[in-house]
């Protein structure tokens, strides 16, 4: 318990100094995680859409396999990151590996799974509601699919912000890719995995209390734009 | 960038375009669902012009008589041909007004914008021209005061206004109309009805479902009597509300029950 209160007044005295050390943490931790939300969500939406609308043969095959993928292993895909962006993996001439980029490819591939399977649910839904309609307008494929896009953007949010809290409380594939080095690649879940070993709980635990206050701040900030959505009967 | 406000508005309905669908010849048409017959040997001409109404009691397949026709579902038998075509190729030329409309969570603009810009009916006009179709027909069903609300906020009557209008958007040659005014009130009914006669003088030639016998009487030029999944009786109108030629049309106009 005492670790506990501690954490608490280090967290506030962090937060309070604006510690430097603790914005570039956490400014590394948004960039990354965000970039991969938003690459996952481009690849992932009209995948999860084209599933959605489609009726071809192996369909039922690449829902199981969408829905597999959600519990992809992280350290699984950290791992095959790191050998194709190793100097002797096919892709180490880029020199990516240790670096913020190579924490952005992990992730998108964690999570990109994530949002094109519950997005294929939700958009199989409306699509359910919409179809015959939209076969009587004669909407192409393509016409169908931007339309599920953006009349489900609301739910759609909470897709991404799946993704998004997988992929900022993801550590394993991070610190493989990532390497946690001071000031280059270190996020929050690195740097909590190592004053965790390090013994330093305080620290540890001030770094969870933001992460969790992130979190939390950006949960609040999308069910608020969900709410007022549905109360104007958008969403 | 043209002055919105000196835009000349398309009409709102416009007169029909293409090759004409009528006359449609349905021979021998027959429908199975889930192993049941649902219908089955249906025969009858429609021509141009004019409004036919088809009537029935729940279950004789007037819905999905209608969807065959607008093409949205194959028959297991017969043929239905609407001047020489199937149905799937001339569904573009039509329009269905479903009996619960389904309308997209954007604003009743928005929902006029939409099939405007995706049936390509506003192409070629230009942004102006297009927004002033659009609040032409808004103003054609009397939603313009509603054109920035959100379209699921729109009473049962507004919506099927609403849905109507998109109908119109279309430029169709035939509109289908499954059941528009069911749990509407008085109000709401007359209003679709002028709508819809307006654009049956139009040119625009209407197929109405209705169960209503009021509706029926003041709409049709002709009516088509569905029991048991086959035609009972097509008439014109002024021969079959007074003498019904079937014991099922004179058993339904009377009020009893048919089963």
């Amino acid at each position: 318990m005492q670790d506990l209160g501690d954490a608490f007044a280090l967290a506030f005295q962090l937060v309070l100094s604006a510690d430097a050390d603790l914005i570039e943490i956490v400014g590394l931790s948004m960039r990354v995680s965000l970039s991969a939300t938003a690459i996952a969500c481009l690849i992932g939406l009209p995948l999860g859409a084209l599933v959605a609308t489609g009726r071809f043969r192996g369909r039922g095959v690449i829902v199981v396999v969408m829905n597999a993928l959600m519990g992809l292993p992280p350290v699984v895909v950290g791992l095959l990151v790191y050998l194709h962006l190793s100097r002797s993996g096919p892709l180490g001439f880029l020199g990516l590996l240790y670096t913020p980029t190579a924490m952005i490819i992990a992730q998108t591939i964690l999570i990109t799974p994530i949002v094109a399977a519950l997005s294929r649910q939700v958009l199989e839904d409306l699509h359910g509601e919409y179809a015959e309609q939209f076969r009587s307008l004669c909407l192409n494929r393509w016409q169908t699919v931007r339309a599920l896009l953006w009349d489900a953007r609301y739910s759609l949010l909470t897709v991404g912000l799946a993704g998004f809290g997988r992929a900022v409380a993801e550590v394993g594939a991070v610190i493989i890719v990532g390497g946690n080095i001071d000031h280059l690649t270190r996020v929050m879940t690195t740097a909590i995995a190592l004053e965790t070993s390090k013994g330093d709980l305080a620290l540890a635990l001030a770094l969870g209390l933001v992460l969790l206050a992130i979190a939390l701040g950006v949960n609040a900030a999308v069910q608020t734009l969900r709410l007022t959505a549905a109360r104007q009967a958008y969403a | 960038m043209p002055d919105a406000g000196l835009v000349t508005a398309p009409p709102v309905v416009a007169p029909p375009e293409g090759a004409p669908l009528l006359p449609l010849k349905v021979r021998d048409l027959g429908l199975n669902l889930g192993g049941a017959t649902v219908l089955k040997g249906l025969s009858f001409d429609l021509g141009p012009g004019g409004c036919t109404v088809i009537m029935g009691p729940n279950g004789a397949g007037k819905s999905l008589l209608l969807k065959l026709l607008h093409g949205l579902m194959a028959p297991t038998s017969g043929r239905i041909d609407w001047a020489g075509q199937a149905p799937a190729a001339v569904t573009a030329r039509q329009a269905l007004v479903f009996q619960t409309p389904v309308l997209l969570r954007r604003s009743v603009a928005a929902n006029l914008d939409f099939v405007l810009r995706a049936r390509g009916t506003g192409r070629g006009m230009g942004r102006a021209m297009r927004r002033a179709r659009r609040d032409a027909l808004l103003a054609h069903v009397g939603l313009a005061h509603k054109a920035a609300q959100p379209a699921r906020l729109l009473s049962g009557g507004e919506a099927q206004r609403l849905a109507l209008a998109r109908a119109l958007a279309t430029d169709p040659q035939v509109l289908l109309l499954d059941e528009p005014t069911a749990s509407l009130d008085p109000a709401s009914v007359l209003a679709i009805e002028r709508i819809v006669a307006e654009a049956r003088e139009r040119g625009v030639r209407v197929v109405f479902v209705t169960h209503d016998v009021g509706q029926a009487r003041r709409m049709a030029d002709d009516v088509i009597f569905l029991h048991r999944g086959g035609v009972a009786e097509h008439a014109a109108a002024a021969r079959f509300f007074p003498r019904p030629d079937s014991r099922a049309a004179r058993d339904f106009l009377d009020g009893r029950i048919v089963v």
